[in-house]
């Protein structure tokens, strides 16, 4: 890989401060992988860009997925999705917490990385780090709730016991915020992750080093291979498969760039995909992912919903 | 029909001398008597010789003045002459529907907004005997049908959704439901009212006003229905319909006066209208085509199924987006169903949709009869083995043998693709996984139903189904409280119950 970027030479990760006992020690530094079936591959296609910081100072080489990988991406969430459906809703909400708790123990890397990505202030990539970890906290509470919020028993005027149940809708493709690396990845995967679908995530293509530092934390807490896969790379290259992709039942069309977005839709409806929008008004780069009340809604779940209706006789 | 010969040259043709006791035995003799005609008056309702638009509350004709003919297809008698709307009746809609809504309608109180809709409720079941025959006349199903199923139902989803015009707050709870404001609504030809009525009435009770397009074969409920609306007084602008052909459907919903789309038809038309609406901020529910599986179990109550499937495949003619049209039968019990269903065909009676006692009525129009078939003559090329009964077919009007498919592949184009017509398949199975297998084996997801005695294997199934609607023990249920849609490519949103309610807001916050 370095023999192709001769700017890798030059890229400085997030160092710990230095002290006198490390000042001649080479720090080992991390290559940033996709995350494809729970495993950390590199892309079929040998290639990648260079991601730099929003100070412009060159960060790492992340992979430029290609449209293989992205196939296969979707065979592991199809995969992931029918064992993900079928655990206990309480046993989807421990896990999802899980990730909380693993994300906890890393906080300090996950807001340095949040600094770096998005220029911000030590303290606000701090406030975003923590804000993400209490977000996966909200979503899994709702993992045994939501059947019984937006469920029924619905009283037919015959003799017919009735219900309606929500049932995860398959794989959804996310096209994740361009703007927000890891809190509005995080708001946006929680929701279709907590009742049980899979997912394909197409990483913000400016700032994809943390969403592929959440997949080392996704990969060491206990979520099924498969369930959550991640790509980075261009998103006009990426999006139109994504969208086009028969074996995808969901898109989250979020992170769309506006100009790709009608064509993202109509490629969609060829298969009939539901498709999750940004609210009426809102853009991304103006989207406001520490307010609780905005980002945390069970509406966002219900997108990535079916809704099964049961009906049976009653009598003797 | 052509189709038909090879069958009938095997098919006795009923002499009076044959013992009672000879018939139902599965060798598709016909039924050894004649029912005496018994029809319904077609006085009850009068039908004009013309009907024009209805918009802003006032009949009006097409800024061109175009008409088109709807035919019975009975009889295809031409019934009466319809305005045919034009791109610029569609602006005229919009723009009706849009001063309705901010005007009046959308500030309109909601317990006002209700007794509206209790008021249409009760004129729908004041009236039901005209909508009834007027429905089977301009669509072709069974009298017994429409009266007993189509006009009580329709009435009741207006009585169910007025009752949530000013409850919304319980249906959201911590949110503010508003409306979106006009939606563009395209139904179908297999229930025109029910479909105008599952249509508008969630649509109005949460204060959106709509501009509707009827199916182009079958308008007239829907212009009845306007009277109806006048009759109620109905604030002017706040229903409109433009019956017309599938173009002006697509102006419809392409218009961007409209804020919403729903459409319930054919997935190769949904997927013109999920394009059409593609980029824009629009809401949009999808309730499209299905190939159901109906299973059942080999410890199933075995004549209750047979009705089961009969009531899933034949209720309509067949032309139900959720008719149980691929039975998947447990091996064991396979030759004892078909026998069981043969038999039980030899006494559906098919004919004059207005006869009281018809079961399987006329087929809606010339080009579905085509259709049919088409794919029924596929059915027979591709290998797999036909059966009618000798059922006498009227001399005039489209209709067509219910007919059952043995020994049918899981490739065969009657088993892949929806028909839309009286045509069952029949596949086997052995395992509950294999019968899963086979039952998702397919793009589309609206309906499943399965059989068993069993109800610990009833929930699996109902769980192991890709399907909005599962029907146990049962087939083709409705009920305006009851959630209605489909999975995957039978399209997205629900219709009916609180669910229905979801697609004709906007939550804000408190």
């Amino acid at each position: 890989m370095a023999t192709r970027k001769p700017a890798v030479k030059s890229l400085t990760v997030a160092k710990s401060p230095a002290t006198a006992s490390d000042a001649d020690r080479i720090e080992v530094r991390k290559t940033y992988k996709l995350y494809i079936g729970g495993a950390f591959a590199r892309t079929e296609s040998g290639r990648s860009y260079l991601v730099s910081g929003a100070d412009g100072s060159p960060l790492a080489n992340a992979n430029r997925a290609s449209r293989k990988d992205l196939r296969d991406a979707v065979r592991a969430a199809r995969k992931g999705f029918s064992g993900w459906a079928d655990r206990t809703a309480m046993n989807r909400g421990q896990v999802l917490y899980r990730v909380a708790e693993l994300m906890e123990g890393r906080r300090d890397q996950f807001a340095e990385e949040v600094r770096q990505a998005e220029g911000v202030s030590v303290a606000r990539a701090r406030e975003i780090t923590l804000r993400a970890i209490d977000r996966w906290v909200w979503y899994a509470g709702w993992a045994d709730k939501i059947a019984q919020v937006l469920g029924a028993s619905n009283p037919v005027a015959a003799d017919y016991f009735n219900f309606t149940i929500p049932e995860a809708t398959g794989v959804v493709g996310i096209v994740a915020s361009e703007t927000s690396s890891l809190l509005g990845l995080v708001s946006r995967l929680a929701p279709p992750l907590v009742t049980g679908n899979a997912v394909v995530v197409l990483a913000s293509e400016t700032r994809p080093l943390p969403a592929i530092t959440l997949t080392e934390v996704l990969g060491t807490s206990d979520v099924p291979a498969g369930v959550v896969n991640v790509l980075t790379g261009r998103k006009r290259e990426l999006v139109p498969v994504l969208a086009a992709h028969v074996d995808i039942d969901a898109l989250d069309v979020w992170g769309v760039p506006d100009e790709l977005r009608t064509d993202t839709e109509l490629a969609a409806a060829d298969s009939v995909k539901r498709i999750a929008r940004r609210p009426r008004g809102v853009t991304d780069a103006r989207f406001d992912w520490l307010d609780d009340r905005a980002s945390e809604r069970p509406e966002w779940i219900a997108a990535y919903l079916e809704m099964k209706t049961v009906w049976h006789p009653i009598g003797v | 029909m052509r189709l038909m010969a090879t069958e009938q040259s095997r098919l006795l043709p009923w002499s009076g001398d044959r013992a009672a006791a000879g018939w139902g035995l599965g060798d598709g003799q016909a039924i050894p008597w004649e029912y005496a005609p018994a029809p319904e008056s077609r006085d009850v309702v009068t039908i004009r010789s013309r009907y024009g638009l209805f918009i802003d509350g006032r009949e009006v004709q097409a800024s061109d003045g175009g008409v088109f003919s709807t035919v019975n297809p009975a009889t295809e008698e031409i019934i009466a002459e319809v305005a045919k709307a034009t791109p610029a009746d569609v602006d005229r809609a919009i723009r009706a529907a849009r001063r309705a809504q901010k005007t009046r309608w959308g500030s309109l109180p909601g317990r006002e907004r209700a007794k509206y809709l209790f008021r249409i409720a009760r004129l729908l079941q004041e009236r039901s005997r005209e909508f009834a025959v007027l429905e089977t006349m301009d669509s072709g199903k069974p009298i017994k049908e429409s009266r007993d199923v189509d006009v009580p139902l329709a009435a009741a989803h207006f009585w169910y959704y007025a009752g949530w015009a000013d409850k919304l707050e319980y249906a959201f709870p911590g949110r503010v439901a508003r409306p979106l404001g006009v939606a563009a609504q395209v139904i179908p030809w297999n229930f025109p009212l029910l479909m105008l009525s599952w249509k508008i009435a969630p649509a109005l009770a949460a204060g959106n006003t709509v501009v509707l397009k009827p199916a182009s074969t079958t308008p007239l409920s829907a212009l009845l229905f306007a009277e109806v609306c006048r009759q109620a007084d109905l604030p002017a602008g706040v229903v409109n319909i433009i019956p017309g052909p599938s173009d002006i459907g697509m102006h419809l919903v392409s218009h961007p006066g409209v804020d919403k789309v729903a459409f319930t038809g054919s997935t190769a038309v949904g997927k013109l209208i999920q394009r059409a609406v593609a980029g824009t901020d629009k809401g949009l529910t999808l309730e499209l085509g299905g190939k159901a599986a109906n299973i059942v179990f080999e410890d199933a109550a075995l004549d209750q199924a047979v009705e089961g499937i009969v009531n899933g495949i034949y209720f309509n003619q067949g032309e139900v987006c959720c008719a149980g049209s691929r039975l998947l039968v447990q091996e064991s019990i396979a030759e004892t169903i078909t026998e069981k269903l043969k038999d039980r065909l030899g006494t559906i009676r098919v004919g004059d949709p207005l006869d009281k006692n018809t079961d399987v009525g006329a087929i809606n129009s010339r080009a579905q009869l085509e259709k049919i078939t088409e794919l029924v003559a596929a059915g027979v090329a591709e290998g797999a083995d036909m059966y009618q009964p000798a059922c006498d077919l009227p001399d005039r009007g489209y209709f067509f043998r219910p007919t059952l498919f043995t020994n049918v592949a899981q490739s065969h184009r009657i088993a892949k693709e929806e028909i839309f017509g009286p045509v069952l398949s029949v596949l086997t199975f052995r395992t509950p996984d294999e019968a899963v297998e086979k039952a998702n084996n397919t793009p589309y997801g609206l309906s499943a139903g399965v059989w068993t005695e069993k109800g610990s294997r009833i929930l699996w199934m109902a769980r192991k189904m890709r399907a909005g609607v599962v029907w146990a023990n049962t087939f083709n249920r409705f009920d305006p409280t009851s959630p209605f849609g489909g999975y995957k490519e039978s399209g997205f949103g629900r219709e009916g119950g609180m669910h229905g309610l979801h697609a004709y807001v906007r939550l804000e916050d408190r």
